[in-house]
């Protein structure tokens, strides 16, 4: 149907692309996590297990990965505890204020994720907008030191900004529910809320599997929100590995970390599809 | 049983009763507002205005899922995440009944449409013709006093469509549930209605038994809706219809009057004259189609006259014929003014 020629011209352009861009800096990578360095700061290209016997052995890498996973599960269910209810409310509830409230869902990612992280940061800190509220009216007498610099902000900032992300798949899934079954159900006598779990639920699964992955996928590798609002006890792996490639220039145990992350969410990947399979039906 | 609704813009004056155990077709073309009717008695539309009442209940202040009204919906709807049998069972267990009674009845009401055999089956896997079986278990399994049925057979092929149409008609009587069956097919609606209710733009045109509506036509508009008819323009004179080279007997005041004459109430005259209440004209014949069993022959009787005759088909080409009826046959009709 196509000739030859047109088949290379439209297949061509984006195999270069994944080579040039993903595959060789992941093979790269790859190799990188190998290697090792000498004391004379230079690479030494004799390949061995050493990063990743290392990365078992410090308890501050293992750690500060569970740490991370941790803050990433908890973005999820706070993600998906506000996004689902969103995009409920706006799939079957809004009529027609639904494209509106939908531009204001989608507003927020135009600005940029900096903006956003110094938001937090200006609300958040000891003379912030929330602790100069909460002492104006009498409910502290000073600052809480707990609001910035800690787990916590990393958790509300990062759970303000992939919202978003999780909500887009949930409501994609909710309008693609044929709403005759809707009926079907409060026909056979079903209450809304029974309607709900029985029908509107079960069908949505593959949005919120798909919006769980988004939320702990992006979260799990983010690194500017920990970086500017986690403080030493919110430090994430991310942050880790962008120390090990610039001021510990260690190159090599860092390519490692990223390659067990790497693995990590590509299985996550896998089985959120397997997943998403499994819960399909048109 | 009786309802009734008022709604502005799609459904006008809508007075409607259903017996018990009545199989009652609302016919209508596309925007004639017949799904918009059900959708109300289903509870997925709200009435403007009126009543609607089931029994001592009245239904139209009851959510859709307090009325003992169950729908079979034009694309089925059934739940494509459950199995056959969890379909069918769903109505049982959202009312909370105990898991043995909902397993014999889920049992039984598969056994009544043949469908036993599919019941671990995901609705995707079955055809159409299967889901639209266990749509109908889904909604009778509930024993609903009243099942709603919005095109059910529209989905299907011709052939299928037949031996449902035969199918549910059957499995009508059998439970003795009344029926709501919407459609835009006239022969449907002969072939399985205990009543026809005929509706046009929102307004019912005529409610009687398939025989009544097609033999006693109220209206133009049901005249050639149901079936094919002449319709004759006539003037009434001291007793006397004519009607371009037509001319019989008919006690009617004075004034301009329309008939409706069916082709198969016309034949080919025979016999040298006509006997009395017989009426007879010659014609051309214009065109023949062949329909099988019949055929429709196409005559042009002068003065802008032309008679659509139904014959048996056995004449070969025809050319001038003479053709007779008998003046009880064209019935008076009212005329359909035209609606928006």
């Amino acid at each position: 149907m196509f000739s030859r020629a047109y088949k290379a011209t439209v297949t061509l352009p984006p195999v270069i692309w994944v080579t040039v861009f993903l595959l060789t800096p992941y093979a790269l990578m790859f190799c990188y996590s190998f290697w090792s360095v000498s004391a004379t700061q230079t690479i030494v290209h004799s390949w061995s297990f050493d990063n990743y016997a290392q990365l078992l052995r410090v308890e501050v890498y293992w750690q500060t990965l569970l740490r991370s996973m941790w803050i990433a599960a908890r973005v999820t269910i706070f993600s998906l505890l506000l996004g689902y209810p969103l995009a409920y409310f706006l799939s079957f509830h809004a009529r027609n204020k639904k494209d509106l409230l939908y531009q204001m869902v989608i507003i927020p990612l135009w600005v940029s994720y900096l903006v956003r992280a110094y938001a937090w940061k200006t609300i958040l800190g000891s003379d912030g907008v929330l602790n100069t509220l909460l002492q104006y009216v009498h409910l502290t007498s000073h600052p809480l030191e707990f609001l910035l610099y800690s787990p916590f902000a990393v958790v509300l900032t990062l759970t303000h900004i992939y919202t978003p992300f999780a909500f887009l798949p949930i409501y994609a899934a909710l309008e693609h529910i044929p709403r005759n079954l809707v009926e079907a159900s409060h026909d056979l006598g079903a209450t809304p809320g029974q309607t709900f779990w029985r029908v509107i639920f079960p069908l949505s699964i593959p949005g919120v599997v798909a919006g769980a992955t988004f939320a702990f996928v992006l979260s799990l590798g983010d690194f500017l929100a920990p970086l500017l609002l986690g403080g030493p006890s919110g430090i994430m792996i991310s942050n880790v590995v962008v120390s090990l490639f610039g001021a510990a220039y260690n190159w090599p145990l860092g390519a490692a970390i990223s390659f067990c992350m790497l693995l990590l969410v590509v299985g996550l990947l896998f089985f959120s599809e397997r997943l998403e399979k499994k819960w399909s039906f048109s | 049983m009786a309802k009734q609704f008022g709604r502005n813009v799609v459904l006008r004056n809508i007075s409607l009763e259903v017996a018990e155990g009545e199989f009652l077709t609302i016919l209508g073309e596309s925007g004639s507002g017949k799904t918009t009717l059900l959708r109300i008695i289903a509870g997925f539309e709200s009435a403007s205005g009126g009543e609607l009442w089931m029994g001592e209940e009245r239904l139209d202040l009851l959510p859709p899922y307090r009325r003992r009204v169950n729908t079979v919906f034009q694309h089925y709807a059934l739940f494509p995440h459950l199995t056959v049998e969890q379909n069918v069972a769903y109505g049982l267990r959202v009312a909370k009944r105990p898991e043995a009674e909902i397993t014999s009845r889920v049992a039984e009401a598969l056994e009544k449409v043949k469908m036993s055999s599919y019941a671990r089956s995901k609705p995707a896997k079955i055809s159409g013709g299967q889901q639209q079986r266990i749509a109908l278990a889904r909604a009778l399994v509930n024993r609903p006093r009243l099942l709603l049925l919005d095109e059910p057979l529209s989905a299907l092929d011709a052939n299928l469509r037949r031996q449902m149409q035969v199918e549910l008609k059957s499995l009508q009587r059998e439970v003795g549930i009344s029926f709501i069956f919407v459609t835009h097919d006239q022969e449907e609606a002969m072939v399985m209605s205990d009543r026809i209710a005929l509706l046009r733009s929102g307004e019912l045109e005529q409610v009687a038994t398939p025989r009544e509506i097609y033999g006693r036509p109220a209206t133009a508009y049901a005249a050639q809706f149901i079936g094919h008819t002449n319709l004759l323009k006539g003037d009434v004179l001291g007793g006397t219809v004519r009607c371009g080279p037509l001319a019989w007997a008919a006690q009617l005041p004075d004034g301009p009057a329309l008939f409706s004459l069916r082709p198969e109430n016309i034949r080919l005259a025979a016999g040298a004259s006509a006997a009395s209440g017989t009426v007879r004209v010659r014609g051309k014949v214009l065109t023949q189609a062949f329909h099988g069993a019949t055929e429709l022959i196409r005559v042009d009787c002068g003065d802008g006259l032309v008679l659509v005759v139904r014959t048996s088909g056995s004449g070969g080409a025809l050319n001038d014929v003479e053709l007779e009826f008998s003046s009880a046959n064209a019935v008076l009709v009212r005329e359909s003014p035209e609606r928006v």
